[in-house]
């Protein structure tokens, strides 16, 4: 468990870097990314990895938000670091190979998976900037 | 500080270049196609604009400031992932908007912006995803025992896709060559007992390159009603997880 805290930490803040995210976004990019994984983690064992996907990135955003409007950086560079590590890239990778080696059945599998994961996570991100804008509408 | 009666003074061919190049810095920095449109409205309007059109595909921008002005294209061949120029480019739009900032100056700072470098050197970016390489592997349940082996061969990876694509310009053979070198070298590592689960270490170490946030934000574009972009973007994660998959299904096959 702590060990995958510091992992999820360390990558999400590694990817920004790829990213070219602003110095000063980095650590807040890596705290975003651990808490979307440590609860995708915990919350997959009993709902699965599509519910689980999708409420931790409701989560994230609203971390995002937070951040955005604290630190005054678009939301965009937070989200992007809270969601890496949960995004399907390995899956998307997966179902290729399983392609290339002709076991089309576990490709297909595997893509349907990473296309589902993908929607969770853009109407994850969609739900939590649904969310921000009610709650700056009344507090604005 | 200007008023808007001075900015409708300036030609609309200048606000046309002006948008246009914020569109097309963001758009090749990968921000999603509905906030480059966005962004484009949004200044047009700032100058006295508040008609404008525009349409956006990954790799074309079309825009027109108002209906008796012609439209005018660019074309996008380069894309990357550059958040540093996106939130540079929407802090110009925003001031612009609250009238902090003149056209003039809009123009320089976007110039600045336009022609800067990557914030981070080669070596940093490397590092950088060694180090992401590493963590994915234990984050997909592999030992600490592989992730020192990943941490090198991510790092080789990256650097060769890195290497490759500047020389060649096919993005599909430095994938492909690239993660053919990582299944290569995972495989040796783990014949030579540096590593114990092959197929972990191959995972961790493609991380850097396979286009998770590219296919989520197909995902995202196809929800806001980018039906074009949507497909597009999809169909080039599509090729990158195919020029991986195929890169590393050679390496299983003859190995």
């Amino acid at each position: 468990m702590i060990l995958q805290l510091i992992t999820s930490f360390f990558a999400a803040a590694a990817f920004c870097i790829l990213f070219n995210a602003p110095r000063r976004a980095l650590f807040q990019c890596g705290i975003a990314g651990m808490i979307g994984w440590v609860l995708y983690w915990e919350l997959e064992r009993e709902w699965g990895t599509v519910i689980s996907t999708f409420a931790a990135t409701v989560v994230v955003g609203v971390i995002s938000q937070i951040f955005a409007r604290s630190f005054k950086m678009p939301v965009i560079i937070f989200s992007v670091g809270g969601i890496i590590p949960m995004v399907p890239g390995g899956l998307a990778y997966d179902a290729m190979r399983n392609f290339v080696e002709s076991d089309n059945n576990q490709a297909i599998q595997y893509g349907v998976q990473a296309l589902l994961l993908s929607g969770a996570i853009a109407a994850g991100l969609v739900l939590s900037e649904v969310l921000g804008q009610m709650f700056r509408r009344r507090t604005g | 500080m200007e008023s808007p009666s001075t900015f409708s003074n300036t030609s609309a061919h200048d606000i046309t270049d002006l948008c246009l190049l914020a569109g097309k810095i963001m758009l090749q920095s990968g921000a999603e196609t509905y906030r480059v449109e966005d962004t484009m409205s949004r200044m047009a309007a700032a100058l006295g604009f508040p008609g404008a059109h525009s349409y956006v595909t990954p790799t074309v921008i079309m825009f027109t400031t108002s209906r008796t002005e012609p439209v005018k294209l660019f074309r996008i061949a380069e894309r990357t992932t550059d958040l540093q120029k996106v939130s540079e480019v929407n802090d110009i739009s925003r001031r612009l908007s609250e009238r902090q900032l003149t056209m003039a100056e809009a123009r320089e700072r976007l110039g600045q912006v336009d022609d800067a470098a990557h914030a981070y050197p080669a070596w940093m970016q490397i590092a950088a995803a060694a180090v992401t390489g590493a963590c994915f592997t234990v984050m997909f349940k592999g030992s600490l025992w592989d992730a020192l082996p990943a941490l090198f061969v991510s790092g080789l990876g990256f650097a060769v896709a890195g290497y490759l694509h500047r020389l060649v310009q096919i993005r599909f053979f430095a994938e492909f060559t690239a993660s053919f070198l990582i299944g290569l070298s995972a495989f040796f590592s783990v014949k030579y007992g540096i590593g114990r689960e092959m197929d972990k270490i191959i995972i961790g170490s493609v991380m850097p390159l396979v286009p998770g946030l590219l296919i989520t934000n197909a995902v995202r574009d196809l929800m806001a009603g980018h039906l074009v972009s949507g497909l597009s973007k999809g169909a080039d994660a599509f090729l990158t997880a195919f020029a991986i998959g195929t890169g590393i299904g050679l390496v299983l096959s003859i190995l």
